[in-house]
């Protein structure tokens, strides 16, 4: 089910908690709502799922109008951050709840149940109590609830920030996995940039209520829009320079500059991802500090008044104090207006 | 050495407080069983030389005991549930919706706490009477079913469910009302167990209220039905006794049932049994 949402707002006394404009959440896919805390994303969730009215602005699931309809009617499955299951329940019982207020007959209600707990892999939990479950097990019991009404539409609200880091990758792949298997459109919020790139179809990154940019997790990190976007996604971050720019070239050194076709008024800031490093011979640079990460080696040196972060092959053994050779991707260096944080874009990309 | 002398006085002392709260009992119990010259023997006699059960028979006779253990139970039976509803309703209220004026009416609440129970029966009894409810059994029970006090405490033991839960219960289809008797009753069981059986015992113990508002045998209860026989057998100090006894025995019985609810219930609401 295609969820569009047209110029919903919400405001909290004085301050505008959300304002979509028009968006729309694609239909079968997973798609992460992401942004820092406050950001007015898990009010977006609680609108959706009709626990908030809105202020203004209307809900549509499909054709359907949901605005003023109760969650019950909404045809949603919700999951909450600490999982809310009922604590006197048992996991059958917690699971064939919505089914049980539905006056569903019985014989469906334990199919529908088996099945469920299948597909969430806790078959041999059914009579237990969530006191005695694992974090991961009572995330798997809340999603089962939360599918079991076959729902047109499955929330989750931060699902996996009560989980340990471990059960955390475990359990977003598990939810990658359900969400494929059962093809139910997926809203899933996260302030976690990596959860959110690692397994959605399509983020929205919000910022202050307001959507900010809305693609694929790739094209996001690729192609950010504004200087926003660019520092959320990707760790270690980017990092900003005021390099000049002169004769259709930016300096990154007296000696080194690399061609750009821009026109603008006013500053400049340049954004490097630290992957856009190599070694090479562009640039001889000083190492400051040195972090063995496992995967790459991530190394600190001094660059236009500030400090720059460089990954290295972890075969590359370095040292602090030794000066190395580097060289620049440009396809990894932004440029955005140093006021508004806007992205300037070259003139042939225009 | 001197932890056992230290544990032995706290034990002496622990009988004898016990001897001291059990003697009326067993003086009761005692005079219940002797024959009137044993009864009223001077110096007192401890214990019967053959025990007497006629008594009992006799003083089943004199007083209709069934009819006020009957009336008993209907009145604390009712009043207890009735107390139930209302607390529990009254709670939930207060917790789950925002309304106008809220916070006052849970204050007013609280503050009824602060009148003693004393002061109100005049106005009460004024009250009844214009309804035409003396000597009725509502007469006896509704004037006592709202306690400010019980609403306070329940409604501290529902605030402590997380609101998640109603939120995850209204996505799943669960109604206020339903919520109340699915997730919040079962959540809070030992608590209401608890309301239920302190409110059953000072339904079952209270006097002056029903003393006022019952005019005949069939709507007296057993507290009262003990004062009315005690002028039957003025005289007959054994025959009072035995009475007294089969009054008692059915709270004694309810006490040794809920033993520990009573005590747990006690030490929890912090208030008198």
């Amino acid at each position: 089910m295609e969820l569009r949402l047209k110029n919903l707002v919400k405001d909290f006394t004085g301050t505008r908690a959300v304002d979509t404009g028009e968006l729309t959440i694609l239909d079968g896919k997973l798609t992460g709502l992401l942004g820092p805390s406050g950001c007015g994303k898990s009010t977006l969730l609680y609108l959706i799922s009709g626990l908030q009215k809105p202020t203004s602005g209307r809900i549509y699931f499909g054709d359907r109008d949901v605005t003023d309809l109760p969650p019950e009617k909404r045809e949603i499955g919700l999951v909450f951050q600490n999982y809310a299951l009922y604590p006197h329940m048992t996991v059958a019982q917690n699971i064939a709840f919505p089914l049980v207020n539905r006056k569903v007959k019985k014989a469906e209600i334990r199919e529908r149940t088996a099945k469920m707990a299948s597909l969430v892999q806790i078959e041999e939990l059914l009579n237990r109590k969530p006191n005695q479950l694992s974090g991961g097990q009572q995330q798997r019991v809340a999603i089962a609830r939360a599918l079991v009404k076959r729902p047109e539409i499955l929330l989750l609200d931060e699902p996996l920030s009560n989980l340990d880091a471990r059960l955390r990758l475990e359990m977003r792949e598990e939810i990658r996995r359900i969400q494929t298997e059962t093809g139910v459109t997926t809203v899933f919020v996260t302030h976690d940039q990596e959860e959110a790139m690692s397994i959605t179809d399509e983020i929205i990154l919000m910022k202050k209520g307001v959507v900010q940019q809305q693609c694929g997790p790739q094209q996001m990190y690729l192609d950010p829009v504004n200087q926003f976007v660019a520092s959320f996604l990707g760790s270690p971050p980017i990092d900003y320079f005021r390099f000049p720019l002169r004769d259709g070239r930016l300096w990154i050194t007296e000696g080194y500059s690399l061609p750009m076709d821009v026109r603008h008024e006013g500053g400049i800031l340049t954004g490097i991802r630290p992957e856009a490093w190599g070694r090479g011979d562009a640039l001889q640079v000083q190492i400051q500090t040195v972090e063995h990460r496992g995967k790459d080696t991530l190394i600190t040196f001094g660059l236009a008044g500030t400090r720059a972060r460089a990954l290295l092959d972890i075969t590359d053994t370095v040292r602090p104090g030794e000066t190395i050779g580097v060289t620049l991707r440009p396809q990894f260096l932004y440029l955005f207006d140093a006021e508004s944080g806007v992205r300037i874009r070259q003139e042939e990309e225009q | 050495m001197q932890r056992r002398i230290g544990q032995s006085i706290k034990l002496i002392l622990l009988i004898l407080g016990a001897f001291l709260m059990m003697f009326p009992f067993i003086w009761m119990l005692a005079t219940s069983l002797k024959t009137l010259p044993e009864a009223t023997a001077i110096p007192p006699i401890m214990f019967p030389e053959t025990p007497q059960f006629g008594n009992y028979l006799e003083a089943l006779q004199v007083a209709p005991f069934g009819l006020y253990l009957r009336n008993s139970i209907l009145v604390a039976g009712i009043a207890t549930l009735l107390t139930l509803a209302l607390t529990v309703l009254a709670a939930y209220a207060f917790t789950i919706y925002e309304f106008r004026g809220k916070t006052v009416m849970f204050f007013l609440c609280l503050a009824t706490m602060m009148i003693p129970s004393e002061l109100l029966i005049i106005q009460n009894f004024i009250t009844i009477s214009k309804l035409h409810w003396v000597n009725t059994f509502q007469g006896i029970i509704i004037p006592t079913l709202a306690s400010g006090f019980y609403i306070y405490m329940m409604r501290e033991y529902f605030m402590q469910i997380p609101s998640v839960l109603y939120k995850a219960a209204k996505v799943d289809g669960c109604g206020d009302f339903r919520y109340l008797m699915r997730i919040m009753l079962p959540m809070n069981k030992n608590a209401i167990a608890t309301i239920g059986i302190l409110t059953f015992i000072s339904q079952w113990n209270s006097f002056i209220w029903p003393l006022m508002v019952a005019k005949d045998d069939s709507h007296r209860v057993m507290a009262i039905g003990l004062l009315h026989f005690r002028d039957a057998v003025s005289s007959q100090v054994n025959l009072q006794m035995a009475g007294a006894t089969i009054v008692i025995l059915p709270m004694l019985i309810f006490y040794l049932v809920f033993r520990k609810q009573i005590i747990e219930g006690v030490s929890r609401g912090g208030i008198k049994g």
